[in-house]
C-alpha cells in the first residue's frame, strides 16, 4: 500500500496550506450546498490517513452524484491504479496511463484538474463564516436582494443575501475564469474584468450554444470606470458549463465567469436583471463586521455632509467634496463648479434627499466606492427625482467624488 | 521511489496464467478421480463431464454434469464444473447464476468469486468484477489468481476513469481483459497454501502439490479413455469456445509390412483426357477412407494394439510434441487395458485435399463398463504406399 503514499503528499500539501486560515471555519454556513466539495475534502482526508477503501467508496459516491465530474474520475483512476503500481503524484498516473495506451498528450489536462482540486479544497476549507464579510459590500439597496462576489484566485463565487443592509453569506460555488487570468484591459485578452458590475440580462439556454450550459447572465463590462480607464471588450457573462462535463478548470474561459450548470441554476433564482451587483475581485478582502460597519458609517456620513453642503448653496462647502480629477456630464471640475455656482445664484432654497443608497467598494488597485441613490431635489423654482451615481475616492485622506452622473 | 513492476502485457500474462491453470486442471483431475473412487456413480458422471469439457464437448458435458447434480444437487464441485461448462458455452447469464449461488452457499470459497469476476469482466462490468475478486481475496488473502485478476481489473477501471477524467476514449485502448478462470475448486487450496510473494513483489503461482497429480495415470479405475489431459484449457476471456484438444493415440511402429503396395490405383494411367476419372477417383477414395477408419476403430475395439498402431502414419503428429516412443507406450497401455470396450462412429464427413490427403470428421462413440462418451473427432489421413494412414488426430470438430 506504500504505492499510495505519494498521493497523500499532494493531499497533505493541499490540506496543510489550508490549516492557517481554516481556524476560523467555526460556524458552518447554514444554507449552502457546496456541490461535490465536501465529499472531495472527505476523500482527501481518507487518502491522507491511508484509508483507501473509504476513499474509493466515497469517490464512487461522488461520481454517482456527479457522473461528469472529471476530477472525481481522475481521483478514482489514481486510487485504482495505485493498487497496481506506484504513483508519484496525484494525477500523474493518469497522464502516464493514458499516454501509454493512446499516446494522447494529456499532461496539461491533468495539470488543470490538479489546479481544480487545489482550488476546490482550499476554497471549501476556507468558507466564510458569519463574522467576516467582503469589504466591497458596504451598502446594498433594499431592492437588491442578493449580491454576488467573485474571488478569481480562489476560483470561487460567493452569494450574499441582503439582510436589512447587512450581507449574510448564503452559498459559494466553484467557478472558472479567463484562461489568462483577471484584470481585463482589452478585447480578446482572455481575461476576466475586475470591478463592480451588475447583471444586465437573462439569456435562456434555448437560445444559447451548448458551451454556455444552462444559461447566461451578461454583466455591464465595460462600466463607466472601465471606459474612463480606456478598457474595452465586451460579452462578459456569468454562464453554465457545456454538457460533456460537470465543471471546467480554474482558468478556462475567454473572460467569462463559468459555473457548473446545477450551480448556475441555483444562483439564477437569486439574480435580478438590472439590479443584482456582481463584484469581481482578484482576491476578496475580508473584513470584520465591526470594521465594515465603521467604514460604511463614515462614508454614509460623508454623503450626508455633501448633501447638506449642496443645500447650503455655499459653493466652497460644496466644492470640498470633489476631487481634483473630477469629471461629470462631460465637464471637468472647474466647469462643473462654475455651473453649480451659477445655478445656486438663482435659488432661494434647495432641498436634497437621498433614498435607497447603495455603496460598493471597487476591488483591487483602483480604490473607489460606487455610490448610487435616488436623488430627490427640490428648490424654489425646480424639482426633480433622478437616479444618481457617484464614484468616491480617497484623496489626501478624505472621501471625495471623482465622477458623478445620472445612472 | 521503488516502483513495482508494471502489469505484464496481455500476451505474456495470459500465457503464464494459462500454463498455471493447466497445471491446476491436471491437479484437479487427479484429486477428483482419487477421492471419488468410493462413489462410482457420482464419479462417473462428474468425471465424464469434466473430460467432455476438456475435449470441448460442452453440450455433452452439461448433460453429464446435470445428471450428476440430479443425484447430488448440493455438490459444490459439480455445480462449479457446471458453471465452467456454461461459461465455455458462452451462456454467461446461467453461468453467473451458478457461480453466484455458489458464493452464497459457500461464501468462503474464493474460486466461484473469481470465475464470477471473469464473466463480469467479459461483459465489461468491471465494478462487479472488482467486487467479486475483492470478496475472493477477503476470504483467501494469498489467492494469487484473484490478485492478478484484480490487478487487471483495477487497471481497466483506472483506464475508464482516466478516460472520463481526461476526455479520452480509452475504451478501445486497452486490449482484451486477460483474466484467468479457475477451473477447479481444488486449485484454490493450492493457491491458499502455496502463494506468496516473490522477491520482485509479484504474487507467485500457487505451488502445485506433486503427489496427487499422478493419480490419473496410476489409478486402476481410470478408464482407457482416449481423452486425457488438456493441453489447452478454454481461455475464457479471449475465446470462450473450447479449442480442439489433441488426444493421445499410440505410436505405430512404422509398420514393416506394407512393403507391397496393396492397391496401386493405376499409377501411370493412359493419358486419356477423359474428364471422368476425378469424380470416380473421389468416390473410390471415400470408400477407401471409410474402410480405413472402420478398420482402425475395429482394431481399437478388439484391443489389437499392433493393428491399431498400424493405422498411424510415420509422421503422425504426436500430442504435445511427445516423443513417438512415449506416445506409443502410452497408447499401448491404454488400448491394451483389459475390459470390454466398444468404439464406434456415426456418418463420416470426408473432405479430400488432392488425391493423397483427406480430412475426416465424425462423432466417435466410446463405451466401457464405467464410461460412455460421444465426442467429435477429426482425423487427417494421408495416403502412403496405397494405404490411408492417420497423420493427425484431434478431438472436436
Amino acid at each position: 500500500m506504500s504505492a499510495l503514499r505519494q498521493l497523500v503528499g499532494v493531499a497533505c500539501t493541499v490540506l496543510l496550506c489550508m490549516q492557517g486560515a481554516a481556524a476560523d471555519v467555526g460556524i458552518p454556513a447554514r444554507y449552502t450546498d457546496s456541490g461535490p466539495d465536501p465529499l472531495l475534502v472527505r476523500i482527501f482526508e481518507h487518502i491522507e490517513k491511508n484509508r483507501w477503501e473509504p476513499a474509493l467508496n466515497e469517490t464512487e459516491a461522488l461520481l454517482k452524484a456527479y457522473p461528469k465530474f472529471r476530477l472525481g474520475h481522475l481521483i478514482k483512476g489514481d486510487l485504482l491504479l495505485a493498487r497496481t503500481r506506484t504513483l508519484k503524484s496525484f494525477g500523474e498516473g493518469g497522464a502516464q496511463h493514458v499516454a501509454a495506451k493512446t499516446g494522447a498528450p494529456v499532461a496539461e489536462q491533468v495539470a488543470d484538474l490538479q489546479q481544480e482540486a487545489i482550488a476546490r479544497l482550499r476554497a471549501y476549507k476556507n468558507r466564510p463564516n458569519g463574522a467576516q464579510v467582503p469589504r466591497y459590500l458596504l451598502q446594498m439597496r433594499p431592492d437588491q436582494e442578493h449580491a454576488v462576489v467573485v474571488d478569481t484566485q480562489k476560483a470561487r463565487l460567493y452569494l450574499y443575501q441582503n439582510d436589512k443592509g447587512t450581507p449574510r453569506f448564503v452559498a459559494d460555488y466553484y467557478i472558472s475564469h479567463g484562461k489568462l487570468g483577471a484584470d481585463k484591459l482589452k478585447e480578446g485578452d482572455q481575461k476576466t474584468p475586475i470591478g463592480v458590475y451588475h447583471v444586465t440580462a437573462n439569456l435562456s439556454r434555448k437560445k444559447l450554444p451548448d458551451l454556455y450550459g444552462s444559461g447566461a447572465f451578461p454583466i455591464n463590462y465595460p462600466n463607466k470606470w472601465d471606459k474612463k480607464m480606456g478598457r474595452n471588450g465586451h460579452g462578459i457573462w456569468l454562464h453554465g458549463t457545456p454538457s460533456d462535463t460537470f465543471s471546467r478548470p480554474p482558468l478556462a474561459s475567454d473572460g467569462c465567469v463559468v459555473l457548473a450548470n446545477s450551480d448556475l441554476d441555483a444562483l439564477a433564482k437569486n439574480l435580478q436583471v438590472g439590479t443584482t451587483p456582481v463584484i469581481i475581485s482578484n482576491s476578496i478582502e475580508w473584513t470584520t463586521l465591526d470594521d465594515w460597519q465603521a467604514e460604511r458609517k463614515s462614508l454614509l456620513a460623508m454623503i450626508d455632509t455633501w448633501r447638506g453642503d449642496w443645500e447650503s448653496r455655499d459653493i466652497e462647502r460644496y466644492a470640498r467634496h470633489y476631487a481634483r480629477d473630477f469629471s461629470g456630464d462631460g465637464k471637468k471640475l472647474a466647469e462643473w463648479l462654475a455651473q453649480k455656482k451659477k445655478v445656486n445664484a438663482g435659488k432661494q432654497w434647495i432641498k436634497v434627499a437621498t433614498h435607497n443608497i447603495s455603496m460598493f467598494r471597487n476591488p483591487g488597485k483602483d480604490e473607489y466606492v460606487v455610490v448610487t441613490f435616488e436623488q430627490d431635489y427640490q428648490s424654489n423654482n425646480l424639482s426633480n427625482r433622478m437616479q444618481k451615481r457617484q464614484y468616491w475616492i480617497k484623496e489626501d485622506g478624505r472621501w471625495k467624488i471623482v465622477h458623478e452622473d445620472a445612472a | 521511489m521503488p516502483t513495482l513492476p508494471a502489469i505484464p502485457t496481455a500476451a505474456s500474462s495470459t500465457a503464464v496464467r494459462t500454463r498455471r491453470s493447466a497445471q491446476a486442471v491436471v491437479l484437479a483431475l487427479g484429486l477428483a478421480v482419487a477421492c471419488l473412487t468410493a462413489l462410482p456413480v457420482r464419479a462417473d458422471s462428474y468425471r465424464e463431464a469434466s473430460q467432455l469439457l476438456k475435449s470441448g464437448q460442452h453440450a455433452e458435458a452439461l448433460k453429464q454434469v446435470n445428471r450428476h447434480l440430479s443425484a447430488k444437487p448440493k455438490d459444490a464441485q459439480g455445480r462449479f464444473l457446471k458453471g465452467i461448462i456454461l461459461t465455455g458455452m458462452n451462456k454467461q447469464k446461467e453461468a453467473i447464476e451458478v457461480f453466484q449461488k455458489l458464493t452464497e452457499d459457500y461464501p468462503d470459497l474464493p474460486e466461484p468469486y473469481n470465475n464470477l469476476a471473469v464473466i463480469y469482466a467479459q461483459q465489461k462490468q468491471f465494478d462487479k468484477a472488482r467486487q467479486a475478486l475483492e470478496s475472493a481475496i477477503r476470504t483467501h488473502p494469498a489467492y494469487a489468481t484473484a490478485h492478478e485478476n484484480l490487478g487487471d481489473i483495477y487497471s481497466r477501471l483506472a483506464s475508464q476513469a482516466y478516460g472520463k477524467a481526461l476526455q479520452i476514449d480509452s475504451s478501445n485502448a486497452s486490449a482484451q481483459t486477460k483474466l484467468a478462470m479457475i477451473n477447479d475448486l481444488v486449485g484454490a487450496e493450492g493457491a491458499k497454501v502455496g502463494a506468496g510473494r516473490t522477491a520482485d513483489g509479484k504474487l507467485a503461482a500457487p505451488a502445485t502439490p506433486a503427489a496427487p497429480a499422478k493419480a490419473p495415470a496410476t489409478t486402476p479405475v481410470t478408464p482407457p479413455t482416449p481423452v486425457v489431459i488438456a493441453s489447452a484449457e478454454p481461455k475464457p476471456a479471449a475465446a470462450p469456445a473450447a479449442r480442439p484438444v489433441e488426444s493421445k493415440p499410440v505410436e505405430v511402429k512404422p509398420a514393416p509390412a506394407p512393403a507391397v503396395p496393396v492397391a496401386s490405383p493405376g499409377a501411370a494411367p493412359a493419358p486419356a483426357p477423359a474428364p471422368k476419372p476425378e469424380p470416380v477417383k473421389a468416390a473410390d477414395a471415400s470408400s477407401e477412407i471409410t474402410a480405413a477408419v472402420d478398420a482402425w476403430l475395429a482394431a481399437w475395439s478388439k484391443k489389437d494394439v499392433s493393428g491399431y498402431l498400424a493405422h498411424y502414419a510415420k509422421d503422425f503428429h504426436t500430442p504435445d510434441g511427445q516423443s513417438r516412443k512415449a506416445w506409443e507406450t502410452d497408447r499401448s497401455q491404454r488400448v491394451g487395458k483389459p475390459g470390454k470396450i466398444e468404439v464406434s462412429r456415426d456418418k463420416l464427413n470426408i473432405k479430400t485435399e488432392g488425391s493423397d490427403k483427406a480430412v475426416v470428421r465424425f462423432r466417435q462413440g466410446y463405451k466401457s463398463a464405467t464410461f460412455t462418451s460421444s465426442s467429435g473427432k477429426t482425423l487427417v489421413l494421408v495416403k502412403r504406399d496405397g494405404k490411408w494412414l492417420i497423420q493427425q488426430e484431434r478431438v472436436g470438430g
